[in-house]
């Protein structure tokens, strides 16, 4: 069945050996996926070979999570194989979210057999029909020997220019171990309808250095984009030569060391409030790999007043769609930092007064004074009797892991605390569904991120409620033994939403609670055969994180429950319809009162 | 404003569907759309126009462009060039309305493919307006079926749009 060499020594492959085959030939290592009959073709030929391991997950949707935080986390395309229909369907919510984020991924799908496509078949859905407001690009196989070329294209596709999600959809017949084809992995792509942009344009580069270095008050926004870019130590030096403060978007944070002097935290909805203010204040505002999110600008229209903006960005579609560039930069974000480094050491090689010392010191003057008035406390202590924060659990998290850890998260509240309080010295190193916002992605992610990284700490920070939507995957982590740290953020509610209905709905809880019926996690997760630890008490959480992160618990999955105070809220909130100045510092305060300061 | 764009694309299964889906998605409008292979049967070519101001435009031409399968988009309303619309029209052509319908057609410079005893089919090609205009002009007449084809542009003098 497997392999028949014809004369000339070209190799006979089935359509199922050649998709493993080109699977293997792209660098893949591993394969997340659920069988069905589909697939079963793919799956024969899984097993008739070594060099791609599959995960059984035990949904769908996870599966693409687990390989969307392995791209994440590593750079490399995730890959992810499910059956047609029911399948299919249930892989939609991760292709979405790693599409919102522009993270590589590549989904292949089985279909039913070509004659069947169109009538209603068992188990048919139209996966490309299904995917294509989701995906950057799709494929439905006709024969078997487009596999190896589509293959090709599809990792070509997902992983250049901004990158994004591939769906492949195999219809079961070009699989079939009785129909073979000539096995060839082509050496290279060209596709005239795709040539991404690589370099940014140099007089544009050169512009944008000159409004940078007559700055008054710049500042360097930078998201997602540096992150998937690889242009993080780039941005890091382009920053540090120009002494400006830096903020990160919540899809950007890593990109600049979160611990630095000039890193002032991150900025939007719920941004730092001298992340902001700088924002709102900004006589230039250099934007790298950000898209100018409505969870980052508030209103457009009364977006950074007296800014000009600078946009570096590999997709010319995200520049000037919500706010107009003054100066556009389209090209791959290390390439254009790399050369705006370049072009700015020059010149300050050439005038090295180029910056304006004294303006500087009174933007960082300005900056200190915002930071010392409504910053976020660091420091904040466990007391005895008193309910636990979730802040506080963020920071002795922080600790606990040495500010080392792979973070990955899931949505609410939990999921803005650690933003917040976690600091990332490196990129790639937060994992979180920004675009999509999806629950049910934290548990996955950490698990796609251990198996891309078998010996690091990897922590999922989760609330109650998002843990839920995925929490079979225990199972997965009991099969592959990953040694995932699981922290709950445990408010007995939907939190965010709560805090929503808190501020707009008048404190009207609409089905966010649920305290009543809420599972006891301890016994839950010993029950999936790992270590559970419930923290009730503000004294326990430093020793039980202790305990979690200790090298006994090295190799186990363990869950750590943390009963924080259901009311707290998470600040500074984002003022709808106000600019970027205009925020929540409390349930009661804002920034408007006192002419914000 | 209104924007008349070509676009030239792979002539694939699943191409024209992720630029009519690209329009819903974002909701843009599509006044008028129509498709063909070009003498290269690789190649499609799609006109279609479109209502929206100088962002929304920008807009649709990036997003046009980043779809895999399209090759070149211009907007042919930015420069000189030549626009194109056919009419298919049956009306009732009966006792005075008859020679008047003709006549109206031959101001126009249609054509009768069709003749029953009671109906003609008209035939007529020109920009859009022109169309418009016509069938206000036969406008007391009975229309009993009318289908045009949509717009189809090139550019005027020596551009061309090649892949
Ligand atoms: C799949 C999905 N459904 C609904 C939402 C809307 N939503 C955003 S945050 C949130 C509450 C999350 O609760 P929990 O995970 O307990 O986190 P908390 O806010 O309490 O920290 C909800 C329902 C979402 N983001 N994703
Ligand atoms: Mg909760």
């Amino acid at each position: 069945m497997a392999t028949e060499k014809s004369d000339d020594s070209t190799e006979y492959l089935s359509g199922g050996d050649m998709l493993i085959r080109a699977l293997q030939d792209s660098g893949v290592e591993y394969i997340f996926g659920y069988p069905g009959g589909s697939a079963l073709h793919i799956y024969d030929a899984i097993f008739r070979q070594q060099k791609v391991e599959h995960i059984l997950v035990r949904h769908e949707q996870a599966a693409t999570h687990m390989a969307d935080a392995y791209a994440r986390a590593t750079g490399k395309p995730g890959v992810v194989l499910v059956t047609s229909g029911p399948g299919a369907t249930n892989a939609i919510t991760g292709i979405a979210t790693a599409h919102m984020d522009s993270i590589p991924m590549i989904v292949i799908s089985g279909q039913v057999p070509s004659a069947l496509i169109g009538t209603d078949a068992f188990q048919e859905t139209d996966m490309v029909g299904i995917s294509r407001p989701v995906v950057k690009h799709s494929f439905l196989i006709k024969h078997c020997s487009e596999l190896p070329s589509v293959i090709r294209k599809a990792f070509h596709i997902a992983t250049t220019g901004r990158p994004g999600p591939v769906v492949i959809d195999v219809p079961k017949d070009t699989t079939d171990p009785e129909v073979m084809a000539p096995y060839e992995f082509p050496k290279s792509v060209t596709m005239r309808s795709y040539n991404p942009a690589v370099r940014g344009n140099g007089r544009q580069i050169r512009k944008a250095v000159e409004i940078m270095l007559h700055a008054k008050r710049p500042i360097i926004y930078s998201g997602g984009g540096v992150i998937q870019g690889d242009g993080a130590e780039a941005l890091t030096k382009v920053a540090h030569a120009l002494k400006c403060p830096v903020t990160n978007t919540l899809m950007g944070l890593g990109g600049f060391p979160g611990h630095d002097d000039q890193f002032v935290g991150m900025l939007g909805m719920h941004g730092t409030y001298e992340a902001n203010m700088a924002m709102h204040h900004a006589d230039a505002i250099l934007a790298v790999g950000a898209r100018f999110d409505d969870r980052v600008t508030n209103n457009p229209a009364t977006f950074c007043p007296d800014a000009s903006i600078i946009h570096i960005d590999v997709d010319p579609a995200s520049i000037s769609k919500i706010i107009r560039a003054d100066v556009p930069i389209v090209g791959q974000v290390a390439n254009v930092l790399h050369e705006f480094n370049d072009t700015l050491q020059a010149e300050l090689g050439k005038r090295p007064d180029a910056l304006d010392a004294e303006a500087n010191q009174t933007w960082w003057q300005q900056i200190a004074d915002w930071r010392k008035a409504h910053g976020l406390d660091h420091a904040m202590k466990p007391e005895p009797g008193k309910p636990i924060l979730p802040q506080m659990a963020v920071q002795a998290l922080y600790k606990a892991t040495a500010g080392n850890a792979f973070v990955t998260s899931d949505v609410g509240q939990h999921q803005m605390f650690a933003a917040q309080y976690y600091k990332f010295a490196k990129p790639r190193r937060w994992i979180n569904s920004g675009g999509l916002g999806t629950m049910g992605f934290g548990l996955p992610a950490a698990m796609g991120v251990q198996f891309a990284h078998p010996n690091a700490t990897v922590v999922c920070v989760t609330g109650e409620g998002s843990f839920m939507m995925n929490m079979q995957e225990l199972s997965t982590c009991l099969q592959y033994g990953l040694p995932i740290k699981i922290v709950n953020l445990n408010n007995q509610a939907l939190g965010m939403v709560k805090q929503w209905q808190d501020m707009q709905y008048g404190g009207r809880h609409s089905h966010s609670t649920y305290s009543d019926s809420l599972p006891d996690f301890k016994t839950l997760v010993e029950a999936f055969g790992h270590v559970g630890f419930k923290v009730q008490k503000a004294e326990d959480l430093q020793p039980a994180l202790a305990e979690a992160f200790s090298p006994a618990l090295k190799n186990r999955t363990v869950f750590v429950d943390i009963w924080v105070d259901p009311d707290e809220h998470v600040y500074p909130m984002a003022i709808k319809g106000g600019s970027m100045r205009d925020m929540y510092l409390t349930k009661i305060t804002t920034s408007q009162q006192g002419d914000y300061i | 404003m209104r924007h008349i764009i070509a676009v030239l694309l792979e002539n694939e299964a699943g191409a024209l569907s992720r630029v009519v889906g690209l329009f819903a998605q974002r909701s843009y409008n599509i006044e008028s759309l129509t498709v063909a292979p070009t003498e290269d049967e690789t190649l499609s070519r799609l006109t279609l126009t479109t209502m929206g101001d100088d962002n929304v435009i920008e807009q649709i031409i990036k997003h046009l462009n980043k779809i895999v399968e399209v090759v070149k988009v211009i907007d042919l309303s930015e420069s000189a060039h030549v626009e194109r619309e056919l009419l298919l029209i049956k009306v009732r052509a009966e006792g005075e309305a008859r020679a008047e319908i003709k006549r109206t057609c031959d101001i126009f410079r249609g054509q009768i493919v069709d003749v029953s005893a009671t109906n003609y089919t008209l035939q007529l090609s020109g920009t859009s307006d022109k169309l418009d205009a016509f069938i206000r002009a036969i406008g007391k007449t009975t229309i009993l079926e009318a289908v045009r084809s949509g717009v189809s542009g090139i550019s005027r003098g020596d551009k061309v749009l090649t892949a």
